[in-house]
């Protein structure tokens, strides 16, 4: 059932550049664009990237990802995200009513330990990170469980248009968050069920048919 | 036990029966550490070298952090069991010389100014020695980068070549590394056809070098297509 698929080393020609974009996971020298991670090359009408098979989560703007909170400071949050650089949440960017630092406890907002989905709202280049919790959406999650898989996973988790994760959700009956950064949050009776779905998808995102698999996986 | 003592070549053979330009068997093996982010085994003859690659993760202490870009830090050491006379364990001045000279054959290739104030850890070990470590080190090293989706710009390959008699060969094992006239530890981009180590010990003169050179070069690719096949083994 594996379909023969073309695989890239790093340093690997993938194609001449033709003024197309070098997205992620390729680099040019003059017109020739090389693969810069392995993986699987996409060479696109105006872009050429590289779909990497592994590596760590680094941080983007825009990203909605799941963080926990690794302690409080004076005037913000510092945040683990599951990559090599911590990020921060400002006071500003987590909470929306105006609060005097100097009377309060901000701990009574997000405490260390809580769970939060964010998105990213500042990359310096020396990533400096900044997380914000003012897009639609972001909320504080309580209780649940984590699982934590491969960044890279994530867009076959979610499937195609999110077909894969609404199968999970719908079959599981299960409360079910992704973040770009590998974190997976759940909650539901069925949640069992539903993180061994998500392994199993993290474990054979490469193969053909997968949908079918995690189907009859759920129905069982 | 004088150089050249014993016989190394006999009817045109190595004592292994090998000919001068003949690289030992080479078995490669990714994903042997399972909580590494990348790893592989690679065994040339009976050297075996295994290499697990960690990050790029945070680094502390914080001075060592640097805003410009990630370093590489490499740890190369021998276990105790790997040579017939027991190695007292723990890093030494052998050993601390190799883990920088296989970073540096291998900082060139990789993007370490994608991940400012990070660190990318490769730790080589040595289970078995018979020559040829360092190059069996950065053969493991270069896999597990790559199977730990690592930013490079290419490959690395290496192999090792030297001079015992009039012969020049390729691929020392361990009695010919200790009684051979000459030998070079070499490193090598095969795509982009650039050397990031060349390290000898001996004597030779100019047009043996540049024989050498072409005979490791030949070899290094020869490797590399190995390195391709076991990847594309494990990913298909």
């Amino acid at each position: 059932m594996n379909e023969k698929r073309e695989i890239v080393l790093p340093g690997e020609l993938i194609g001449e550049k033709l003024g197309r974009k070098v997205g992620f996971g390729a680099y040019f020298e003059g017109e020739r664009v090389f693969a810069k991670v392995l993986g699987i090359p996409r060479v696109e009408e105006n872009e050429i990237s590289v779909i990497p098979f592994a590596g760590v989560y680094i941080p983007r703007i825009g990203d909605k990802i799941i963080g926990i909170i690794s302690s409080v400071e004076v005037s913000g949050w510092m945040v683990d995200i599951n990559s090599p650089y911590a990020a921060f949440l400002p006071l500003s960017e987590g909470v929306r009513e105006f609060v005097d630092t100097s009377r309060t406890d901000i701990s009574g907002f997000f405490d260390a330990g809580d769970v939060i989905f964010c998105t990213v709202s500042k990359v310096t280049k020396n990533k400096t990170i900044q997380v914000s919790m003012r897009d639609i959406g972001n909320k504080k999650l309580y209780g649940g469980v984590i699982v934590k898989v491969s960044p890279n996973k994530i867009p076959r988790i979610i499937g195609r248009a999110g077909s894969m994760i609404s199968i999970i959700k719908e079959r599981t009956k299960c409360e079910v968050y992704t973040g770009r950064n590998g974190v997976v949050w759940l909650k539901g009776e069925n949640k069992a069920k539903a993180i061994a779905a998500i392994l199993t998808v993290e474990k054979e995102s490469h193969t053909v048919g997968l949908t079918e698999k995690i189907e009859k996986l759920l129905s069982e | 036990m004088a150089k050249g003592e014993i016989k190394l070549m006999v009817n045109g053979k190595r004592l292994d029966g090998r000919l001068p330009e003949q690289l030992r068997d080479i078995e490669m093996k990714l994903g042997v550490v399972s909580r590494a982010d990348g790893s592989a085994m690679v065994r040339f003859g009976n050297t075996i070298a295994v290499a697990a690659v960690y990050g790029p993760r945070e680094l502390y202490p914080r001075y060592l952090q640097e805003s410009r870009g990630g370093i590489l830090r490499v740890r190369y050491n021998m276990a105790p069991f790997s040579v017939t006379d027991r190695k007292s364990p723990g890093p030494d001045r052998r050993s601390v010389e190799i883990s920088k000279v296989i970073r540096l054959a291998l900082e060139p290739v990789i993007f370490l100014g994608e991940f400012p104030k990070a660190t990318i850890d490769v730790f080589v070990e040595i289970l078995q020695a018979d020559g040829s470590t360092r190059v069996t080190g950065i053969n493991a090293a270069s896999l597990a980068l790559a199977s730990a989706g690592i930013p490079m710009k290419d490959m690395v390959t290496a192999c090792s070549v030297g001079k015992i008699g009039d012969t020049l060969i390729l691929d020392l094992n361990g009695i010919e590394d200790n009684n051979s006239e000459a030998d070079i530890s070499f490193a090598f981009m095969p795509s982009k056809e650039k050397v990031t180590l060349f390290q000898m010990d001996g004597n030779l003169i100019t047009e043996e070098i540049k024989r050498l050179l072409e005979v490791a070069k030949d070899a290094c690719k020869k490797i590399y297509e190995m390195q391709k096949g076991v990847i594309r083994e494990k990913y298909r």
